[in-house]
């Protein structure tokens, strides 16, 4: 059966949002989603929430207060994780619900308050029987971007240049929480180099924030009264995160998921057929690493996108116009923000981040250790 | 005494190895608009539910109405006595309860209220417990704004304590985890640990992929128990690593230091440690690399015994030997 999103809604990300709980942080993103589908609350039949490790705001199954914030009562209410990628695990579990033809409108939410905790610490927690030898978050990532630059041969100034885009992109999107227009190369690789190649400005920020959508079938899309984004595909494959001869660089699991998701979307050359993509870059180094799992370059090739610029707004194939992760990083949303803007480009309601004509569009996420994978494709017909 | 039993592999084995693992840390809690004066109000002494569309009052107050989901604003203040609808009592008090001494939990619905809200009563004995009894709430001496400003119940008709504003709106609210688990290791690693005790590194090769997994574990990739014991070397090559700059929560080590992925000789599988010796720029993939253990007396069984890993000054291992395992 056909889904379609009727609506999306986010909110203003923030490395603080003390003006509201929790529960107030989703509503801002729900009401926001209900607005732009132009659904009633009587109109929702399910609520998928998602959200990532509980330790980050120690609140151990949050579900269970906030069912209630989030219109749950008397409805189904399931609570999806899958680390960071979960947020677009969330926005497909809703569409698998319409498509299986269980519901006829189903609401998504993701979220995460980060400045409750310090997803850092809550990251570096020792067992016994372990060595005190651990880097943090960017120091899991950055041995496995040494390895790609090393493959791949690609300039030294390529993630420099992501990272130069999506702030400036972020710059014209105003729910994005960095927004830096006048960001150059040579002031992000001035930037403190954090985890050696990994530099400040090529990482993402710590952010509050939380995103929601709803999602509906073939005959609440054909009621709305504004444009929807119909979901041509979906594609969830996970892998372990350690085991031997796994490739951190170019995952079989990211790589297979994308091959069932073109297949299924009818999709034979993706960089001709997709309009623009949304996908999860938390360090700039995974634009191009990410663009060659998905099958938009040959293997050590992504780079070359990024360096000639067609990733860009106004490129061949613009990557996160929105700014991305890179700009906005509500652990558990980034996911469904990925899936949420995708949609927006299709549904013509992108704003100032717009990509002329879009049609097609991807939404991609990934989590754990380069574990979990989840991606969709949206078009405007 | 140690009981040695045989595991499914047929060695005889030792218990798995275990310790405490602690973890703590102080959240925050964003009120917001509804419980944010509902903790200024308990710091002043004072306690306020609110009213849903059905015209229900709710103690506590409730953020969305669950019906019309719309944001409660009615806030209504509440007497600071009520009437016990059920309970249960508790004779062994746990760390972190309201009392500890034995104890009544109880739903107590406040006068002005139409809900129950869960607490503590100090009845002092079991007897003096009942469904109806009348209670009152027992202030915290110091309050901050917080649920604990209600210290518990005792029983009683009135109250005398006066509410009194003091200072600005409580926002925050600061809520410190305790989480303590013993933490068990699996019967691989255990015998990994325990050759590290005795100076050696333990590997287990997969009877499927043929693939050697330091330290051992259940074969990721096949899901089947490795079985072979396989001794690798404390030497090994350097297959990536990130030079770590940045100070973050959680940190055991002052940066910069550098942690490297090392393909120990043998292995399949890097394991990440520290490299020492050498400027951290002068680190370098396929840089050949061995354990420096510490004092064998000091020895237990730890991946600790070895302090870090030093260049061994051989040539570097080519490219081809190990792009495999990045």
């Amino acid at each position: 059966m056909l889904a379609a999103v009727l609506g999306t809604g986010q909110t203003q990300h923030r490395t603080r949002r003390t003006d509201v709980s929790m529960a107030g942080l989703c509503r801002e993103a729900i009401d926001r989603a209900l607005i732009d589908a132009g659904v009633e609350w009587p109109q929702i039949d399910a609520v998928v929430v998602g959200k990532a490790p509980d330790l980050f705001e120690g609140v151990m199954m949050p579900e269970l207060f906030l069912a209630s914030s989030l219109g749950a009562v008397g409805r189904p209410l399931l609570r999806v994780h899958t680390a960071g990628s979960v947020g677009g695990a969330t926005a497909n579990v809703a569409a698998t619900l319409v498509r299986a033809g269980v519901h006829r409108r189903v609401l998504a939410v993701a979220f995460e308050k980060q400045s409750e905790s310090n997803a850092m610490w809550a990251l570096s927690i020792q067992p016994p029987f372990t060595a005190p030898i651990g880097a943090g978050a960017g120091g899991y990532f950055a041995p496995h971007i040494r390895s790609y630059i090393r493959r791949s041969h690609a300039p030294g100034h390529i993630g420099a240049l992501v990272a130069v885009k999506d702030r400036r992109n972020g710059a014209l999107n105003p729910y994005a929480h960095l927004r830096q227009p006048e960001i150059t190369l040579e002031s992000v690789q001035a930037s403190a180099m954090l985890w050696d190649p990994v530099r400040y400005d090529e990482t993402c920020p710590s952010s509050d924030g939380a995103c929601a959508m709803v999602i509906g079938d073939q005959a609440a899309a054909e009621a709305s009264g504004r444009p929807v984004a119909w979901i041509r595909a979906t594609a969830m494959r996970t892998e372990p995160t350690f085991f031997a001869g796994k490739d951190h660089v170019n995952p079989r699991a990211g790589f297979e998921a994308a091959q069932a998701l073109w297949q299924a979307a009818g999709i034979s050359d993706p960089l001709e057929e997709i309009d623009v993509a949304e996908i999860y870059v938390p360090f700039s180094w995974f634009e191009p690493m990410w663009l060659e799992n998905l099958g938009f370059a040959e293997a050590g090739h992504g780079w070359k996108l990024v360096e000639a610029g067609e990733t860009r707004i106004g490129g061949r194939l613009p990557v996160n116009p929105s700014g991305g992760v890179l700009c906005s990083n509500p652990i558990g949303a980034s996911g469904m923000l990925r899936f949420a803007e995708a949609a927006m480009q299709v549904m013509g309601r992108a704003g100032e981040h717009q990509v002329e004509g879009a049609r097609v569009a991807l939404g991609h996420a990934y989590g754990g250790g380069s574990q979990f994978f989840q991606m969709w494709v949206v078009s405007s017909s | 005494m140690r009981r040695l039993r045989t595991c499914f592999t047929g060695r005889v084995t030792a218990p798995p190895l275990s310790a405490p693992l602690n973890i703590s840390f102080d959240y925050t809690r964003s009120l917001g608009p509804v419980l944010g004066p509902f903790m200024t109000g308990l710091r002043d002494r004072r306690v306020l539910g609110n009213r849903t569309a059905d015209g229900r009052v709710h103690v506590p107050p409730l953020e969305y109405d669950p019906a019309t989901h719309a944001p409660v604003t009615d806030l209504v203040e509440v007497r600071p006595t009520g009437t016990v609808t059920s309970w249960t009592w508790t004779d062994r008090p746990l760390d972190g309860q309201p009392l500890d001494r034995p104890f009544g939990w109880a739903l107590i619905r406040l006068d002005g209220a139409d809900t129950a809200l869960l607490h503590a009563v100090d009845a002092g004995a079991r007897e003096r417990m009942h469904t109806g009894m009348r209670v009152r709430i027992r202030w915290a001496s110091e309050r901050t704004g917080h649920i604990r400003d209600i210290a518990c119940f005792e029983p009683g008709a009135d109250s005398a304590d006066r509410a009194e504003a003091a200072g600005e709106p409580v926002t925050i609210m600061t809520t410190p985890i305790r989480l303590s688990y013993t933490h068990t290791t699996s019967e691989d690693e255990s015998r990994y640990l325990r050759a590290l005790a005795e100076g050696r590194l333990l590997g287990q090769r997969c009877p499927v992929c043929r693939k050697v997994y330091v330290p051992p574990r259940v074969c990721p990739a096949d899901g089947v128990p490795t079985e072979e014991e396989v001794t690798v070397r404390d030497h090994g090559t350097v297959t990536t690593f990130c030079v770590v700059n940045v100070p973050f929560a959680g940190q055991r080590l002052d940066p910069p230091y550098v942690v490297a992925q090392i393909l120990l000789d043998g292995a399949d599988i890097p394991i990440p440690h520290l490299i020492l010796g050498l400027p951290a720029d002068r680190v370098r993939m396929g840089m050949r690399v061995a354990a420096v253990w510490r004092d064998p007396a000091s020895w237990t069984t730890s991946p600790e015994n070895i302090e870090h890993f030093r260049p061994t000054g051989e040539p570097d291992s080519p490219y081809e030997s190990y792009q495999e395992h990045l």
